[in-house]
């Protein structure tokens, strides 16, 4: 098992070398800079850090006017709570005007855990996803985040950084370098592909070796870059393998799946599966238990890679 | 991957060859002038909503003086240039004001006036709700209440750590008070000692549904204001010298942020709209319209 490193802790030192470098790099936190690792960021540069309180919605329209006015604010929470809390804040204060903020919440989909529902975020990359000229990132791992977080900083417009609360084993080496919207084949395999984003990337990686024992070559994509989705990958793993399984920590609408199937159904109608929370909410318990509960470990990438083979033709 | 031009998108640092050149808008207009333009600035409202047929009249017309006040008198501005950086800043943070709006743009030179009866129409760059992507001068896209107020405390926060001397306003309605957002930016103005904002309340008691007592009570109003640590100073929302003594009054506070409480009549100047809520967002029709510009002649 490849080492564990915070992706959480990856985005606080991302924040506090981009604050070095780039004097018009602003933070904002709605009470949770301690959880989201901008604390970092706080208490190298107190002055150019905004503590927004309890208070997300207002958070939003603080960081738009920031960035109206030449600051490229990163404001950071839960994933449950932006832009779920403040989705019209999100679409009228960043998304309409174009405005450059960028958005990294934490605690996104189950593997927060064992504060339940409340604080479960399976809906967010549906509702950012939603809005015109967001980019969205879902890192796979803490060397992914601090070059997403770089990727955000260059880029001009509305951004969003999802992460999760636990730590991740390392699916990348030092060398890996981001590209916007690309995804990155993570193993080559001719009988199927797999498609995954965040924690599911490790997942899909140990499908992909177990199937190999059967006999099954599975391809895995990470698409971290979920908006704007990489056609000409997607196309081409549908094209070169014929089946289809995403995996994602996210309800099963609107999310990766949705995205990707759209792609295949226009360009390269081929047999998809999808390993994504059923249409319901989760209840409290350890990540791995949810997980198992909800049907995203690695077996249930198995299982589904195998549904998408029985379609094949 | 096609990526959207968007020019206005980086902030307001002025990239324009123009900014150099650009006149900074004359300030020396008298009361009377004023007086004069307030007028000519209602019959735009009247002719502009009813060519498009829709539109919002009565909170367009409430607050004609506190823009002429602040256009006209106060602000440091470049219509030539509507991103020079040093530009004090307007915020209209209840959208559907924008027909005033956009005729006080257009009077000060943002964009000619004959565009004006292009309002709400395909491909118009006056789009109903103002939309800071297309129109020169237009700070905001608003439309959805009460995000205006964090919006221009951000805008606050920015050129205070800018060392920028440039004073951000933004105006209000009362019914908009109502939004939990607007107390969430009130709390945070003054936890940050915000002193180079000042947000208009047009204080006109009405809303969509009636008056704001029998929709939401906001009472005590000021006092609200003053529990979040604001300083309040309440005026005549018509009276274009009380409006600019009160903007005077507001400068001079150091390390608090002001809200005027601008007391005003919804659809005031034209008789059949004062006070009615009929014409909170229903255009007049022509017989209407005609009535209507008589009484401002
Ligand atoms: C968030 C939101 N909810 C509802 C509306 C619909 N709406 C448009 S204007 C208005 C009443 C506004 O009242 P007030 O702020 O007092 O404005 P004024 O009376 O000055 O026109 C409402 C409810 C809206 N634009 N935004």
């Amino acid at each position: 098992m490849a080492e564990e490193v915070s992706v959480r802790e990856a985005y606080g030192k991302a924040l506090l070398e981009l604050g070095m470098e780039n004097h018009d790099v602003v933070v904002l936190d709605a009470d949770l800079s301690r959880s989201t690792m901008t604390a970092f960021f706080a208490r190298e540069f107190p002055e150019r850090f905004f503590e927004c309180g309890i208070a997300e919605q207002n958070m939003i329209g603080i960081a738009a006017g920031m960035a109206a006015s030449g600051k490229i604010p990163f404001a950071s929470t839960f994933a449950v709570f932006v832009p779920g809390r403040c989705f019209d804040q999100v679409r009228m204060s960043i998304a309409q005007p174009g405005l450059n903020v960028k958005l990294v919440t934490t605690h996104g989909g189950l593997s927060v855990g064992e504060d339940g529902t409340s604080h479960q975020s399976i809906e967010d990359l549906s509702l950012i996803c939603s809005l015109p000229g967001f980019t969205v990132i879902v890192p796979a791992d803490a060397i992914e985040t601090t070059e997403a977080v770089k990727a955000a900083a260059a880029h001009l417009g509305p951004f969003y950084i999802r992460l999760c609360r636990p730590k991740l084993p390392l699916v990348y080496g030092d060398d890996y370098r981001f590209k916007l919207g690309k995804a990155v084949v993570m193993r080559q395999g001719g009988d199927a592909t797999i498609i995954a984003i965040g924690l599911m990337v490790q997942s899909a990686l140990d499908a992909a070796r177990n199937l190999e024992r059967e006999g099954i070559y599975c391809r895995v994509l990470n698409m971290s870059t979920l908006k704007p989705i990489d056609e000409a990958a997607i196309v081409q793993a549908a094209a070169e393998t014929r089946a289809i399984v995403t995996a994602e920590e996210h309800l099963e609408h609107g999310g990766l799946g949705s995205l990707v199937a759209q792609v295949v159904v226009r360009h390269q109608p081929v047999p998809m599966e999808f390993v994504a929370i059923k249409d319901t909410y989760a209840k409290s318990g350890k990540p791995s238990e949810l997980l198992e509960r909800y049907g995203l470990t690695e077996k249930d990438i198995e299982r589904a890679v195998k549904l998408a083979l029985a379609k094949k033709r | 991957m096609v990526k959207k031009s968007l020019p206005e998108m980086g902030g307001s640092k002025s990239t324009s060859a123009t900014s150099a050149e650009a006149e900074v808008f004359s300030l020396s207009a008298s009361v009377a002038e004023m007086e004069a333009m307030a007028k000519k600035l209602r019959r735009h409202i009247i002719t502009m909503i009813g060519k498009a047929g829709s539109g919002h009249p009565g909170g367009s017309l409430s607050a004609v003086e506190i823009l002429t006040a602040l256009y006209f008198k106060l602000m440091r501005h470049k219509p030539q240039d509507p991103h020079w950086e040093d530009r004090d800043r307007f915020i209209l943070s209840k959208g559907h004001a924008a027909p005033l709006l956009y005729a006080v743009l257009a009077e000060c030179g943002y964009f000619p006036v004959e565009e004006l009866l292009t309002l709400r129409q395909l491909d118009s760059r006056l789009q109903g709700h103002t939309d800071r992507t297309i129109t020169p001068g237009v700070e905001m896209s608003a439309g959805s209440l009460g995000q205006g107020l964090s919006f221009a405390l951000g805008v606050a926060l920015a050129g205070r750590l800018d060392g920028q001397d440039y004073r951000v306003y933004v105006l209000l309605g009362d019914g908009e008070c109502n939004e939990g957002q607007v107390w969430e930016a009130a709390m945070a103005a003054s936890h940050y000692s915000v002193d180079n904002l000042t947000a208009i309340v047009d204080n006109n008691g009405q809303q969509i549904d009636g008056w704001n007592c029998d929709v939401m009570s906001l009472d005590p109003f000021a006092a609200k204001w003053q529990a979040f640590g604001w300083r309040v100073i309440e005026v005549d929302g018509h009276s274009i010298p009380r409006l600019i003594a009160a903007f005077k009054e507001a400068q001079k506070v150091k390390g608090q942020p002001v809200v005027i409480i601008a007391h005003t009549v919804k659809g005031k100047g034209v008789s059949f709209m004062e006070n009615n809520p009929d014409f909170h967002g229903t255009a007049p029709n022509t017989m209407e319209v005609e009535f209507a510009l008589k009484e401002l002649a």
